[in-house]
């Protein structure tokens, strides 16, 4: 081990892992602690993948509850409980279902389980632990929408997801809860599982629907903006997340007023968030949307118990990768959509990474920037280009080679990418500038790549400054004239 | 033959899931992939046969994703993440420990074929920092000592971990009678009947 620790900080000891204490072997990362749990009840079952689980524990109750509904109303009912998407956009799923076309069928439903943004996993333990419920929500869905085909797209890398839902269709198929004649009624549909082979912008929903029609998973060009308009087969098209749909069966078999009777008026319900770094006892918790604070989430007893001993917190990032990074001045703030877009971040997809006071930010933010420099799918130059040219100029200055001139380099590089004031998180008294950014590229990856460069110059800019004071000429290599290049 | 009397079978069923067959490229490059242990010039122009595409088409596609391969790996991937978690809890150090014992560089093969070692981006196990997969099946935790021993129950065949190339051990079947039926976008012009019906209910 002969570099320095790449964040500053020697990783040993790891978090004390024993069982008990929420943590459960057969679900690694999951922590079971006090508090509502919707989607997540199973988790405590070794078995909670099986129908026979399943179906002992209310499985499929949300179906037979939604049958006796007519869709209008099913779809009411999502509409009513502001069940807020669980991807990164949180855009209301009811009213996105809305924007259909009337009459043009087909419509198609797609969920989207290629979770692969820097610091998220929760659809990859709904689809190991709990597959049934998954599609049982995508019945409920298909049948309030009028949708006879679901494909259901998993991350390339989750083998045991794509083993778990494979199983849970098969037995769901036997059963009569998927494919023809659901449940003795008229009501058919075929759940397909689908799966990708590495490639992070599969997750953006045009990009996943190319990857699903047998193509290179690059983004579509907007407009349309959404696939509800012109999706796969160019037919009206769905893309749920599958945190998203996960919630459907309870939410059917308890009703929307039950469902608002957890989180904020505005964000109800709860939320997964996956929260690592330097903590006592990172984990993945379902928490109540909208009313937890940050603060709560890292330092509350009943969640992450605070940064490993002997350290304080430097930053954190509040929601994945992509998201512009806050600080301390930023615990308190709920983990709602709307305060943290206010305050310049985003709470994206529920994933929130802590750093410690050990870790150096040019070198951390250099790792998220080459993460999407490397993810890259090429078809718009600022991105293509711009991310490399950002990654290449971070190493460079964590190698001692950095130029004075780099800081405004690595700005103005940000700023083609995303034209204008780049979203910061306010901290002494200044505005911020609010979440989303205005960008040159056809998805938001690009502009991505920025965050974690525009927030450690704002905040750090003396760690960057510290780097390239060094300032040994740059050797001058002379080739002679006539020597091969 | 490219492909087994065996995949053929499963390819064909695949490919009737789907309301067009090209939709159908991706899991049977992964069948493929799971025959071979990569993706051999032979499959790759069987598969475009079956599903309507030239065979440049197919290679353009797998080129665009990570996990396939044009060229023999390793039996076992070893992907160590390095990303933001992970990179907080020593994952560099844990991918520089396991080039050093494998004696290889990133990317690279062991002479025996036994290993391949690539540094990973985010694997969705970031509370389990530092974190790797083989072939795709988790290990969270570990420490240099736990990788040493990990290798060595690999070597041993007692890890449970199928060859690269086989991701799920249980494949999706579906029987003839209970599939709902499958046909392209242009033959599904109505509404499904529990939507009709609903519409004249509602009228009534």
């Amino acid at each position: 081990m002969g570099t320095p620790s790449a964040a500053g900080g020697h990783p040993a000891p790891l978090p004390d892992r024993s069982a008990g204490d929420g943590y459960l072997p057969h679900a690694p990362g999951y922590v079971l602690n006090d508090g509502p749990k919707l989607i997540t009840g199973r988790f405590v079952h070794e078995d909670s993948f099986t129908l026979a689980r399943y179906e002992s524990t209310g499985g499929y109750e949300g179906l037979r509850a939604a049958l006796e509904m007519t869709p209008a109303a099913v779809h009411d009912e999502v509409r009513s409980a502001t069940l807020l998407g669980r991807g990164g956009a949180g855009f209301p799923a009811g009213v996105k279902w809305g924007f259909l076309p009337p009459g043009k069928h087909p419509y198609y439903l797609v969920v989207n389980g290629d979770e692969s943004e820097p610091g998220t996993y929760k659809d990859r333990l709904l689809m190991e632990r709990d597959p049934h419920q998954l599609i049982e929500g995508c019945l409920i869905a298909c049948y309030a929408l009028g949708l006879q085909q679901c494909f259901l797209y998993v991350r390339g890398e989750m083998a045991l997801a794509q083993e778990r839902i494979a199983a849970a269709l098969n037995e769901a198929y036997e059963a009569g809860y998927v494919g023809r004649g659901i449940c003795g009624r008229d009501f058919s549909v075929d759940i397909v599982m689908a799966w990708g082979a590495g490639a992070y912008i599969v997750g953006e929903e045009t990009a996943l629907i190319e990857s699903l029609e047998g193509r290179r998973g690059m983004p579509r060009l907007k407009p349309p903006y959404f696939p509800a308009a012109v999706g796969l087969y160019g037919q009206p098209t769905i893309v749920n997340n599958v945190e998203t749909l996960s919630n459907l069966p309870w939410l059917m078999v308890n009703g929307a007023d039950a469902y608002k009777g957890f989180g904020s008026e505005s964000s109800p319900g709860t939320r997964m968030f996956a929260v690592s770094g330097h903590l006592r006892r990172p984990g993945v918790y379902e928490v109540e949307h909208g009313v937890t604070t940050f603060r709560e989430l890292i330092y509350g007893d009943n969640f992450c118990r605070g940064i490993r001993d002997g350290h304080e917190l430097k930053m954190f990032i509040p929601g994945g990768g992509s998201a512009p990074w806050f600080f301390e001045d930023h615990l308190d703030l709920p983990l709602e959509a709307r305060p943290v877009g206010a305050a310049g971040s985003m709470l994206g997809s529920g994933a929130i990474v802590v750093m410690d006071d050990t870790t150096d930010a040019v070198r951390a933010a250099w790792r998220v920037v080459k993460f999407f420099a490397r993810e890259s799918c090429g078809k718009c130059t600022p991105c293509r280009e711009g991310t490399t040219w950002l990654e290449q100029i971070l190493r460079r200055i964590l190698d001692g080679e950095g130029r004075p001139s780099d800081i405004d380099l690595l700005l103005d590089i940000g700023d083609n990418i995303s034209p204008g004031p780049y979203p910061v998180a306010a901290h002494d008294g200044a505005d911020a500038v609010p979440f989303p950014p205005r960008q040159t590229t056809i998805c938001p990856l690009g502009p991505s790549a920025v965050a974690p460069v525009v927030s450690t110059i704002r905040r750090f800019r003396e760690e960057y400054e510290s780097k390239i004071t060094r300032r040994d000429p740059i050797p001058l290599e002379v080739v002679p004239a006539g020597a091969p290049q | 033959m490219t492909l087994s009397d065996a995949n053929e079978a499963q390819a064909a069923e695949i490919i009737g899931w789907f309301p067009r067959p090209r939709s159908a490229l991706i899991p049977l490059l992964h069948l493929a992939q799971a025959q071979d242990g990569y993706l051999t010039d032979g499959a790759m122009r069987r598969i475009a046969e079956l599903v309507g595409a030239t065979p440049a088409e197919v290679k353009g596609t797998a080129g665009f994703y990570e996990m396939f391969r044009f060229e023999p790996v390793g039996t076992y991937l070893v992907n160590v993440c390095t990303n933001i978690s992970c990179l907080l809890w020593g994952g560099e150090e844990l991918l520089e420990h396991a080039c050093e014992s494998l004696d290889v560089e990133v990317g690279g093969t062991t002479d025996d074929g036994m290993f391949t070692v690539e540094e990973a981006e985010c694997i969705a196990a970031c509370t389990e920092a530092p974190c790797l997969q083989v072939n795709y099946r988790y290990r969270g935790r570990v420490t240099p000592a736990d990788f040493d021993r990990l290798i060595e129950d690999l070597r041993a065949g007692r890890a449970g971990i199928a060859g690269h190339g086989v991701l799920a051990q249980v494949r999706q079947s579906i029987p003839a009678e209970r599939l709902a039926g499958v046909v392209p976008p242009e033959q599904a012009r109505e509404a499904p009947v529990w939507l009709a019906r609903n519409d004249v209910e509602a009228v009534r």
